[in-house]
């Protein structure tokens, strides 16, 4: 026996409240970030993952009161990214009851913040996000991966394995790597990048974008993931986090 | 155990994510308190140490206010202590880390060092193997439990150590008289996790 595979539910949350498409029947409060919090932590969620989109910063208050309301009700790990710009924020998010912060923007214009949060609070708080996508055009990267910001309409140059390398270095606990390109497909997670990653990082990574299907998930794993982390095929019901597992059990790796 | 909820108090010496201690034993029917001020601690039916991130610096927080000679204090007078992931760990004589030697509270004997394992952090959802008649982990023994460390003691330090292996061997658990510990987040372990804080509540 050894660790589980962590399939993890990610919800967006803008204001205090659920975006994307939510179609779960027995909700009351669909865009209730708690309750749905509530019920993916009944279907066996291993960890839970809020990607605060809040654009105004007058807001954000709504986003600690939904992370206090939600630590009070579900006992699994959470994390909490989208914004996350100084210690300040970390310090904030854990105290409102987060135990992993998910940092993005903020790591790629100031890579000393992964190493002042990690020293701060231990690298087991700390999870690089990254948004990463095949190059194009004149863009060129050694691994053939770039790293993007704003949702992946912008290309930074910085090639995302050596970022994901370089997190490591500077202390991050575990990276989130989403594809980009397979983001909202449907076709399956990115293998290759997956791949590439893990060849380079010892720490935990968590696949992400482009599940569509059960068995996409296994050659994420066989890939290298420790964890897959889905959204819409999980807030549309095409996918129960039950299901997810029983496939993974079915190829042989170990589920909670 | 009279009608009265057992009282408890999670000792804040500045570490991480203490809501979800407080509420999870709240859950299943403590009377939570999380303080810095330990004066009240000595009295308490259990007393909670929390911990996450560096050995040192939550050593460093544990003397600041003045845990290690409470902690110290209540097993000496055999009154229940848990600790929870390097509160566990800060309970052994010595943690090393980046070859850095610090001392612990020095109840439990032997020292806490980095996992072998190619993929660290240990983070996630793991076994357990308890002991025969382990009160921790009755009914819950079979379960899951959320661990998120780098670091460890190996087996054989003391009796009652509950293993997980990751790598290789190595205490997630340990019930020695008053003393109780979990390298895992009870916490954050689900259902299982509040199952054996109450177990732990009962205990009291």
């Amino acid at each position: 026996m050894s660790i589980a595979v962590r399939v993890i539910p990610c919800l967006d949350v803008d204001a205090g409240r659920v975006v994307k498409g939510v179609n779960f029947r027995e909700l009351r409060d669909a865009g209730d970030p708690v309750e749905l919090a509530a019920t993916y932590d009944r279907e066996g969620a291993d960890e839970l993952v809020f990607l605060d989109i809040t654009a105004s910063s007058g807001d954000r208050e709504t986003t600690y009161d939904v992370v206090r309301r939600t630590a009070e009700q579900v006992f699994i790990p959470l994390t909490v990214g989208g914004g996350v710009r100084s210690v300040d924020d970390v310090d904030r998010l854990l105290r409102a009851g987060a135990d992993k912060v998910g940092v993005n923007t903020a790591g790629i214009a100031r890579p000393e913040l992964l190493g002042e949060i990690s020293q701060r609070f231990g690298s087991q708080v700390l999870v690089l996000s990254v948004d990463a996508r095949r190059v194009t055009g004149a863009t060129v990267t050694s691994s053939g991966y770039e790293v993007t910001t704003h949702g992946g309409r912008e290309g930074t140059g910085m090639d995302a394995v050596e970022w994901a390398a370089r997190g490591e270095q500077l202390g991050v606990g575990e990276i989130l790597l989403n594809s980009m390109d397979a983001d909202g497909t449907t076709a399956g997670f990115d293998i290759e990048m997956i791949e590439a990653v893990r060849d380079v990082v010892s720490v935990p990574v968590i696949a992400s974008g482009g599940a569509g299907r059960v068995e996409d998930f296994g050659p994420a794993v066989a890939a290298g993931a420790d964890a897959v982390l889905a959204a819409s095929v999980f807030h549309f019901g095409t996918l129960r986090i039950g299901e997810v597992k029983d496939a993974l059990l079915s190829e042989g790796y170990e589920v909670r | 155990m009279a009608d009265a909820k057992p009282s408890v108090v999670v000792i804040d010496h500045g570490s991480g994510n203490l809501r979800s201690a407080e509420r999870a034993l709240a859950r299943v029917g403590a009377d939570v308190r999380v303080t810095a001020d330990l004066d009240t601690a000595y009295d308490a039916d259990g007393v909670v140490l929390p911990g996450v991130g560096a050995f040192a610096a939550c050593m460093a927080g544990v003397r600041d206010v003045r845990a290690d000679a409470l902690v110290r204090q209540r097993i000496e007078l055999g009154r229940p202590v848990l600790g929870i992931c390097v509160g566990m760990q800060v309970l052994y004589d010595v943690g090393e880390e980046h070859g850095e030697r610090t001392d612990g509270i020095g109840v439990l004997p032997g020292e806490v060092v980095r996992l072998d394992a190619p993929i660290l952090p240990h983070m996630g959802w793991n076994t357990v193997e308890p002991p025969a008649g382990s009160v921790l982990f009755a009914g819950v023994g079979g379960q899951r439990f959320y661990f998120v460390h780098s670091y460890g003691v190996r087996p054989g330090a003391t009796e009652g150590e509950t293993l997980t292996v990751h790598g290789a061997p190595f205490v997630a658990a340990v019930e020695s008289g008053a003393l109780s510990a979990t390298q895992f987040h009870p916490e954050k372990s689900g259902d299982a996790g509040l199952t054996l804080l109450e177990n732990w509540l009962k205990a009291l």
